[in-house]
């Protein structure tokens, strides 16, 4: 399950949903909302998603981490809307029989969802700058 | 011509100052049709940044418009 919450993420209801007697190992990750980005210090930040496509995309990724890894269960959850420092932003959670597999799938569908899922991020800077993060163009170079 | 309606989010609904809008169009393909918009609303992310999806699913640049179609220009995604 893909799944984006406009509120406050939950991990210990995911877990419920992830429990399974055949399961001898549960990896979770969680992505906090961080202080710092490219050495910039950060107060807030807001995410946006294309919620069809993201969750399409979502559910492809955790397809894919079950045909490539002997998992049992795979969740990921996504915030949208406007986190503070320390927020809990993403979080994955795998069940396999053995830790390996899971530790592996965990990786896998963070990695992916990254690289793949439409959401974007707006940081908001000290001093009142805001940006969407990867959409400098490309004449206006890193700042 | 044909109509299509376009959703806009992060950077480009900024910079398009909405997130949607119904746009009659020449375009034959979601490439022409983001250049089209590019020139008219001064987006600043060449399409070589972006990716295009037509109704909910990612589609190449060349992807045929028809009537009645919804397009998304996505930016460079940044989740996580």
């Amino acid at each position: 399950m893909f799944k984006l919450f406009a509120e406050p993420i939950d991990p210990a209801a995911l877990v419920r949903g992830l429990r399974d007697p055949a399961a001898g190992a549960c990896a979770t990750f969680e992505g906090w909302v961080r202080d710092r980005s490219d050495g910039r210090q950060v107060q807030a930040l807001d995410y946006e998603a294309y919620a069809p496509l993201a969750e399409k995309e979502g559910e492809r990724i955790l397809s894919e981490a079950r045909a490539k890894f002997p998992i049992l269960k795979a969740v990921c959850a996504h915030r949208t809307g406007a986190l503070a420092l320390g927020d809990l932003a993403v979080w994955v959670g795998v069940t396999a029989e053995h830790r390996s597999a899971a530790f592996e799938a965990c990786r896998y569908v963070i990695d992916q969802a990254k690289a793949r899922v439409p959401i974007w991020k707006r940081e908001h800077y000290v001093g009142g700058v805001t940006e969407w993060v990867n959409a400098a163009a490309p004449s206006e170079g890193r700042k | 011509m044909k109509s299509v309606r376009v959703q806009y989010f992060a950077i480009l609904r900024e910079q398009r100052g909405e997130a949607r809008e119904t746009v009659s169009t020449g375009a034959n393909t979601a490439g022409e049709l983001y250049e089209e918009l590019r020139a008219r609303h001064g987006f600043t992310l060449p399409a070589e940044r972006l990716r295009a999806a037509v109704n909910d699913e990612f589609a190449p640049w060349t992807a045929a418009l028809r009537d009645g179609d919804t397009l998304v220009f996505l930016p460079p995604v940044a989740g996580g």
